[in-house]
């Protein structure tokens, strides 16, 4: 048993070195996939956190009337925070919401002056409603929409910006199901591209294949160091295709920050490289090594 | 011993061997004669599990040929060396790794190899081309290795079809002499060929075929044209 594990490997390690040609080709048409395979992770990062950012923005506000008591405000705020649609309620007091419009306002002498002049606050209350998903909002918005808070809630901004919550939350869901489609699509191709690879340089060896039949090797004998060869495919395309990506990664991070403000594409790639390059080797050698079990079958048969 | 009892194939419906039935004993150097087509390589193909008779029994000692699945046949391959007209070595391997080869399948301890291997070479004097790879060879040379392989596992048998096909006369008869050589070392040779002048010259039993049938099955016989 060692001795013949012994023997593939040894075999398989043979080979590859013999086989230059092709395994070089075989190894460059593996690291364009494996390519294709990484860029879909980081696309997906990517658009993770541009979705991310777009879905921070959306928030609804329910201002209350100058009237309502804070307990009852706060009331309402601890009610929202048991809904197991919120993610995060912000309270905004009158005080708060004066000072804050002040600041916003502070290089304009008139709106400045004005609100000096002012006997009494006359701005609202408020609470910034977070949801885990932006299409929770309408649910959101009908339990504020409640009869029993029509005493003291002024209005809910949902209903003023219904129509650009929807169309963002409509957005961010195509943006997702594309993305799915997209990985999914292109992950076939490069599999199936890498499969086809293989199955041509077994298919140059299929002569090779039937001597070693006739001579009385089994089939594990024959098939064991072309999944050798096929790990080392898989291993070396990976390391490969992360040290290409790289420079190309260095040159796009400043770029992708642009496009989406906080993302800093390079710092993410090198936190995350034990673990993408873990993906691309397993990635990597499951293709080779399924694509020369599969192609390998039906030159065991004779 | 070897046993074809009321064999036939069949290609397409047509038939390439019809009814054929012999016993070829152990130690025995039969040739297997007739023209192209007439069903020689055939009858080798069904012998070593590459064909399946559509009637009849192949036996080859304790094995049923014809019964055999694809796991089973490397273990029969292995009691059966076989030269092919085309060598058929393995091209990425050099002549050492190609002899080596049928003793690794069958498992043998890397020892044994080392001590096997060279042995073999210099019985067929090749053992100063042992890391030539076959392209480096000459055809006499690729035959010798072939032989060289087939025979490094002590088979019972050799089964050799049309072993001459590609050489010149001084390979052809280099060739016929180790056969010859391995025969009397208690080996049972089968040969497949069309060759008239080995044929006769070697003056053992001869099994002619025609159109698929055997017409003819001599002890010290001669391959007679028809």
């Amino acid at each position: 048993m060692v001795t013949s594990l012994y023997r593939i490997v040894k075999r398989g390690l043979i080979n590859f070195w013999r086989n230059g040609w092709l395994s070089a080709a075989t190894i460059a048409v593996m690291i364009l996939a494996l390519l294709v395979f990484e860029g879909l992770i980081i696309f997906k990062v990517m658009t993770e956190a541009a979705l991310g950012a777009i879905q921070e923005k959306i928030d609804i506000s329910v201002y209350f009337k100058t009237t309502a008591p804070e307990d009852e405000i706060l009331r309402v705020k601890t009610s929202l925070e048991s809904l197991v649609e919120v993610r995060k309620v912000e309270y905004v007091s009158r005080d708060k919401a004066l000072e804050l419009f002040s600041e916003r306002h502070k290089d304009d002498p008139t709106i400045s002056e004005a609100i000096g002049e002012l006997e009494e606050n006359p701005l609202s209350a408020s609470l910034n409603v977070k949801a885990y998903d932006p299409k929770q909002y309408a649910i959101i918005a009908s339990y504020l929409n409640n009869e029993s808070l029509t005493v003291i809630v002024d209005k809910v901004t949902y209903f003023q910006n219904q129509i650009v919550i929807d169309r963002l939350t409509a957005m961010i869901d195509a943006a997702e199901r594309g993305g799915f489609f997209l990985t999914v699509f292109l992950s076939i191709i490069a599999g199936l591209v890498v499969f086809n690879t293989v199955r041509l340089a077994i298919y140059t060896n299929r002569e090779e294949i039937n001597i070693m039949r006739l001579v009385g090797a089994s089939n594990k004998f024959i098939r064991g160091p072309y999944v050798v060869e096929g790990i080392l495919y898989g291993l070396i395309a990976a390391f490969f295709a992360v040290t290409i990506s790289f420079p190309l990664v260095y040159a796009a991070s400043p770029y992708v920050e642009v496009l989406i403000p906080g993302m800093n594409l390079y710092g993410y790639f090198l936190s995350n490289l034990p673990s993408l390059l873990v993906y691309l080797i397993i990635f990597g050698i499951l293709l080779a090594v399924i694509s020369s079990a599969i192609s390998i079958r039906k030159y065991l048969r004779a | 011993m070897i046993a074809f009892q009321n064999v036939t194939k069949a290609y397409n419906g047509t038939a390439a061997l019809e009814d054929v039935t012999f016993k070829i004993m152990p130690q025995e150097f039969v040739s297997v004669v007739g023209r192209s087509g007439a069903g020689k390589s055939t009858i080798i193909k069904l012998l070593i599990g590459e064909e399946r008779p559509n009637k009849g029994r192949v036996i080859f000692g304790s094995y049923e040929v014809n019964r055999l699945n694809h796991k089973e046949l490397p273990y029969l391959r292995r009691h059966i060396g076989v030269v092919f007209q085309d060598f058929r070595l393995l091209p990425m391997k050099n002549v050492y790794e190609n002899t080596a080869f049928a003793l690794e399948v069958a498992g043998r301890q890397q020892i044994e190899i080392e001590e096997l291997v060279p042995e073999i070479l210099d019985m067929v004097g090749l053992r100063d081309k042992a890391k030539n790879f076959p392209h480096e060879l000459s055809g006499g040379e690729k035959q010798r290795v072939a032989i060289a392989r087939a025979m490094i596992n002590r088979p019972e048998v050799i089964v050799a079809d049309e072993p001459t096909g590609n050489l010149d006369p001084i390979n052809t008869w280099e060739i016929i002499k180790l056969l010859h050589k391995i025969n009397e070392l208690g080996t049972t040779i089968v040969l497949a060929t069309h060759a008239k002048d080995i044929v006769n010259h070697i003056g053992k039993r001869v099994i002619t075929l025609e159109n698929g049938r055997v017409i003819r099955d001599e002890e010290k016989g001669k391959y007679l044209l028809v």
